[in-house]
């Protein structure tokens, strides 16, 4: 993270921010569910200038076999960025940033599954960055949690995500890519919609009060957040028709 | 993921939780003996070797000029690593570093980037072209619980020692290198609803849910990692946070601000 004092970027105009956002404002999102014809559930978000696409395969057979566990289903999580997805060319392939957001990521989503119904399988969640604008990760739990509902995965709860950010000592949720790259703070959190946190990191610097606003103020944007993924999902489903059963009495 | 544990020791653990107690008789936010051995490797520009209770860390650091990132044409470069070798663990495997030691070498990183530990601009040699670049490398070498934290301390303990090689390199003189902050990095695990610092191994096990608060000097959070599957409610992460405060205000006066 850049220093403030470094740049001459304004962050504010007329109280609000560089996309006219007000400081607790998300960014515009747009779901939608089922968009993979392969997979057995899939989502594609945008959060902002983010576009993400997530695939959930499972419960399947775990591949290697020695990775099985006997009373539960594993779950793997793979976070990907496209190498166009960003302003210089990332290259392609895992790097450490995305082994660690692969696995915190898994960790945010583990607590909801029920994988005691599924003992020695594996459920596969794979996440793809098409285009990157801050806030991929938490947009990517967000599609994952989607697609995992569209794959019929037993949840005990929704897993909603979100980030609050400093920028020029003002606590903003959902930063974009300017705030974030010359801002002070990052705080991504993934919650589930009755406030327990299953994702939590920061990098900057907050003092304690300013940590307690941005929490309240991730949270605040999570629950918004789950009311768009529950319409997104009820909006599918709601439009498939009941097949029909005929039933015959047996003569 | 961890290391094995029998049910008795689990269930032994656990009853003695609920009755308020720990394993080796501490309170539940009392760390271990820590100690801090300084230039214990005397080819390497920076070192220390950290005990915390039976966990043993060390941590070198190299130094050489090389060119500095794009973005950041006048300052130094910091790169840590971790390497979690197959001595200190049963569970630790050779090989390239697993999520756990790359997650532990960023966690680390964090602490001394956010905290602005080190003045990166002092380590500037011919801007855009040559910059100095400081290897963090963490050698964990038994873990009996809470590498992060031992981790962490052996990072700022050993950069606190460090000398900038110039010499070597025919750039003038060796000079201390300028650190500015010591971040210090407290580990606690939630277990019904109990919170514990600084776990040992058998702890890590029973209990899903870890976070790490890293505070600075002057007495902010420059970083943070909830780390495993479980979840925290707001109100155990302020509490966490704010005991945390305290215990790195405690480690970092009776440690490193000698």
């Amino acid at each position: 993270m850049i220093d403030m004092d470094e740049t001459d970027i304004s962050f504010f105009k007329d109280g609000l921010r560089l996309d006219g956002r007000r400081t607790d404002q998300l960014r515009p999102i747009k779901i939608e569910v089922g968009v993979l014809a392969r997979a057995d559930g899939s989502c594609y978000i945008e959060m902002g200038g983010n576009k993400v696409i997530a695939a959930v395969y499972g419960p399947r057979e775990v591949h290697p076999r020695h990775l099985q566990e006997v009373t539960r289903a594993i779950v793997r999580y793979r976070y990907n960025m496209a190498s166009f997805s960003v302003e210089e060319r990332k290259r392609p392939g895992p790097d450490r940033r995305s082994y660690e957001l692969s696995k915190v990521s898994r960790e945010a989503l583990e607590p909801v599954i029920l994988t005691s119904y599924f003992p020695r399988s594996v459920i596969d969640v794979f996440v793809e960055v098409l285009q990157a604008d801050a806030g991929t990760r938490t947009a990517g739990i967000n599609a994952a949690a989607v697609a995992l509902v569209d794959a019929g995965i037993p949840m005990k709860s929704m897993i909603s995500a979100c980030a609050a950010g400093k920028v020029a000592d003002t606590i903003v949720l959902d930063p974009m890519k300017e705030e974030d790259n010359f801002g002070q703070a990052d705080l991504p959190i993934a919650m589930t919609p009755n406030g327990d946190i299953t994702l939590l990191q920061m990098d900057g610097n907050l003092s304690p009060d300013e940590f307690h606003m941005a929490v309240e103020m991730a949270m605040k944007g999570a629950r918004d957040i789950y009311e768009i993924q529950r319409k997104a999902l009820v909006e599918k489903y709601s439009q498939l028709e009941a097949p029909a059963v005929e039933v015959k009495a047996c003569e | 993921m961890s290391s094995v544990i029998s049910e008795i020791r689990k269930d032994f653990i656990y009853n003695l939780i609920l009755k308020g107690e720990r394993a080796d008789g501490r309170n539940f936010d009392q760390y271990r003996e820590i100690s801090i051995e300084r230039d214990v490797i005397k080819k390497a520009e920076g070192s220390a070797l950290v005990k915390l209770g039976s966990s043993q860390v060390l941590v070198g650091i190299k130094m050489q000029p090389g060119e500095p990132f794009p973005d950041s044409p006048n300052r130094g470069v910091i790169i840590t690593n971790a390497e979690l070798v197959p001595l200190a663990s049963p569970t630790f495997e050779p090989g390239p570093p697993n999520e756990i030691g790359i997650e532990l070498a960023r966690v680390v990183d964090r602490g001394v980037r956010e905290s602005k530990a080190v003045d990166l601009e002092a380590l500037c040699i011919v801007p855009g072209k040559q910059v100095w670049i400081i290897f963090i490398d963490v050698h964990i070498l038994d873990d009996c619980g809470n590498i992060l934290d031992a981790a962490s301390l052996g990072a700022i303990a050993a950069l606190l020692t460090t000398k900038v090689p110039a010499s070597k390199f025919g750039l003038g003189d060796d000079f201390l290198l300028p650190v500015k902050d010591i971040p210090i990095a407290t580990t606690a695990i939630e277990f019904n609803d109990v919170l514990m610092f600084d776990p040992d191994v058998d702890e890590e096990t029973i209990a899903n849910t870890k976070l790490t608060v890293i505070t600075t000097a002057n007495g902010s959070i420059c970083g943070m990692q909830k780390s495993g599957t479980g979840v925290l409610k707001p109100e155990q992460i302020y509490r966490i946070v704010d005991i945390a405060c305290e215990k790195a205000k405690e480690i970092r006066e009776k440690f490193l601000e000698a």
